[in-house]
């Protein structure tokens, strides 16, 4: 069905849902490089105007990728909460933006289950920014594993310590580094430069010991394919998180070589290890817009939509934590710091709304028209917001896979600024080792006791 | 505090990653901010540089080896980031020079590719290809002209490769550039070139720089490859990389680079 919207004497019509929704997109390279954003200023907007007049109702029964063609939206539609639709069925996107503005915390938990993807892309298209992190910062999504993430007025920080070669002690300096700063809480998570089963053992057992010898109150991970994770498990390795990159679409899932059986298997084996203490959310996802499109896997929709479709993937499984790569993946899909920054607050609005525990890489590549005051200009934006988590990197520099995100002291400005404490458990392990005041202010000329591990490390 | 700033001094010695910085109340010491800023200057200015192809030929042809110039379809920098795709796509004249000297079969075309950093090529290509040359030369390889290409991506390689009618082409690219590195050469290998090869079908070397992996080491790895794509009719994740166990083999002296 087409949609129409006269403005004076011009009247622009849209294809199919699709269409209307890639229009009513605010600009990006990614949805021009596929060929499906409006093409001028006024279209868009008159795209916008057209979507606010959708009920809910015909976003959830046309489905923009069919029900017997893939897999993700089998998984939207099967899931979708019935019940609690029936509080917001009646309402247009328009409509629904307002209510979401005026809505309590309790009444954004009680409607998550029934925002599809679609629904929460479609409502997003037509708010500010400031409508993003106001809304956002009202949903309450609170997972545990060894602590607790996404308490209202908390931050978490995954401790990044990547390293070229993978080095050892390398990668241990990086973490002392990072421990020392106070991050860490959401995880300690490496990427690899290797993919074999023998130098993921040798990490999961570094970061194993480190977390015990100190008896810190977070878990680890190793970011590789989910099928060497599996792997992994299977031989008796101490996996805490399971990690998977995740996409939209069930063709861009399988170019990452992942299926949703794949990922309930992994789900299972993660549960049946019993390694957390306070929780069993355990699985660690990443997404970022533009990834179906680079897999030729996006069946013409928008990334910002795709992308909100990857966090209903995630959703089922419960995850500790997923995180956005928002600037990873190049100008061609993000061209600069305003489509990056706009991006950012969208995805992480998107899945709060979903009910999915999202923070974000808050980052770019040399060949992005970006720098570190449009970083520092999201962080704050997201802190703002109440983002659930964000990358603690040395000096903001990924020497491993050569990108810019988010450095250990990104996290003490934030909570500066903005009065954000960490994870309870593991703010009150910094205060017990000397680290921290009783405010969770570092201590400066603390005795570090985390470096009587560094004399055997740099003899 | 000075025992501890001694430890710190030691731990950033085990790692490329900037750790140790000390912080000025909750931000980066003055030291370190602006550190970070000229090292990103750098890597801006890597992507934004023009590669000089005329230097590049001269230095090439300085070595005995005549090259061709070529160009993507994308017109400038600015289009070349956004549309992908027309990188990856030769000009209509490009396409039509190649063709007309394309001659007989060769067994590998070389492309030298700007990419994301012309600074990878203006500094890594030649010293690349003086390595790599006398291998060719033992192999008996045939090699077809070298093409020195702008506003190329990794694929454009496949349209050149075809052209030239070469059995398999080596893109010698700028890579992307860390913000450590804005001086990274890859090089990407495809067996059978021809326009809709995936990157699951290539072998890539990368990180070939001064600081990184040196010209003769990357030069025998490409001969390494290249020797087994040739022999086996195929490049990509079928092909593994071993040429570390040749250089590793202790009984395999022979093997080593020189110099």
């Amino acid at each position: 069905m087409a949609y129409r919207h006269v403005v004076g004497p011009r009247t622009w019509a849209f294809a199919d849902l699709a269409s209307l929704m890639a229009k009513a997109t605010p600009p990006r390279s990614g949805d021009r490089l596929a060929g499906i954003a409006a093409e001028s200023a006024e279209e868009s907007w008159a795209a916008r105007w057209c979507l606010a007049e959708v009920p809910l109702k015909e976003i959830l029964a046309r489905p923009l990728i069919p029900y017997e063609a893939d897999a993700v939206t089998r998984l939207i539609l099967d899931t979708h909460d019935a019940a609690a639709f029936a509080e917001i069925g009646h309402l247009t996107v328009g409509d629904f933006r307002e209510f979401l503005l005026m809505a309590s915390p309790e009444a954004l938990t009680g409607i998550a289950p029934a925002v599809t993807p679609e629904i929460a892309a479609a409502v997003s298209k037509i708010m500010r920014n400031q409508d993003l992190i106001l809304v956002a910062r009202k949903c309450r999504v609170v997972t545990k594993f060894r602590n607790t993430i996404g308490l209202p007025g908390t931050l978490a920080v995954r401790l990044q310590p990547n390293h070229p070669t993978d080095d050892p002690a390398g990668i241990t300096a990086a973490i002392l580094d990072g421990l020392s700063y106070g991050c860490g809480d959401a995880v300690i998570g490496i990427n690899p430069a290797s993919d074999s089963v023998q130098a993921l053992g040798d990490l999961l057992h570094l970061l194993d010991e480190l977390i015990q010898r100190h008896a810190i109150p977070t878990q680890s991970c190793v970011l590789t394919h989910v099928t060497t994770t599996l792997e992994a498990m299977g031989r008796g390795l101490p996996v805490d998180l399971v990690f998977q990159s995740i996409a939209g679409t069930e063709a861009a899932n399988a170019s990452f070589g992942v299926t949703l059986d794949l990922l309930e298997e992994a789900h299972d084996a993660m549960r049946a290890l019993k390694r957390g203490t306070l929780g069993d959310n355990g699985m660690y996802f990443e997404t970022g817009q533009g990834s179906c499109l680079s897999a030729n896997a996006h069946h013409g929709i928008d990334q910002q939509t795709l992308e909100a479709r990857a966090y209903a993937v995630a959703r089922p499984f419960r995850p500790l934590l997923v995180n956005t790569v928002v600037g990873f993946i190049g100008p061609e899909y993000l061209y600069d710091g305003k489509e990056i920054i706009r991006a950012g607050l969208e995805d992480h609005f998107c899945g709060k709304l979903m009910g999915v525990p999202l923070g974000v890489d808050v980052c770019y590549t040399n060949h992005a028209e970006a720098d570190q005051d449009d970083m520092d200009t999201l962080l704050t934006l997201l802190g703002a917001a109440g983002c659930t988590y964000i990358m603690g990197v040395p000096g903001a520099d990924d020497v491993m896979l050569n990108y810019q995100s988010t450095a250990f002291h990104d996290s003490l400005y934030l909570r500066e600024v903005l009065g954000l404490k960490r994870a309870p458990e593991f703010e009150a392990w910094l205060h017990a080792i000397g680290l921290t005041d009783g405010a969770g202010t570092l201590l400066t000329g603390a005795q570090n006791r985390l470096l009587a591990d560094a004399p055997e490390l740099a003899a | 505090m000075s025992d501890q700033a001694e430890i710190w001094a030691r731990l950033a010695r085990l790692t490329p990653a900037r750790i140790g910085l000390g912080r000025a109340g909750s931000g980066q010491t003055t030291r370190s901010v602006l550190g970070f800023g000229l090292a990103h200057a750098q890597a801006r200015d890597a992507v934004h540089t023009p590669m000089d192809a005329e230097a590049i030929r001269a230095g090439i042809e300085a070595l005995g080896l005549s090259t061709l110039a070529a160009a993507s379809r994308a017109e400038d920098r600015a289009t070349y980031l956004r549309r992908p795709d027309l990188g990856r796509s030769l000009a209509r004249t490009s396409r039509d020079a190649l063709a007309a000297a394309a001659g007989e079969t060769h067994d590998l075309a070389l492309v030298v590719a700007d990419g994301l950093s012309a600074r990878a090529i203006h500094e890594n290509a030649v010293p690349f290809l003086e390595a790599f040359r006398p291998r060719a030369d033992e192999a008996g390889w045939r090699l077809a002209p070298v093409v020195v290409a702008t506003q190329a991506r990794v694929a454009l390689g496949d349209a050149v490769g075809e052209a030239l009618r070469a059995r398999a082409v080596a893109v010698l690219i700028g890579e992307r550039p860390g913000l450590s590195s804005p001086d990274s050469l890859g090089i990407y290998l495809t067996f059978g070139p021809r326009p809709g090869r995936s990157d699951a079908e290539r072998n890539c070397i990368s990180n070939v720089r001064a600081a990184g992996l040196a010209p003769d080491k990357a030069a025998f790895r490409l001969a390494w490859l290249l020797d087994q794509a040739l022999a086996r009719g195929l490049t990509g994740v079928h092909l593994k990389d071993e040429s570390d166990r040749v250089l590793e083999a202790p009984d395999r002296p022979a093997a080593l680079p020189q110099g």
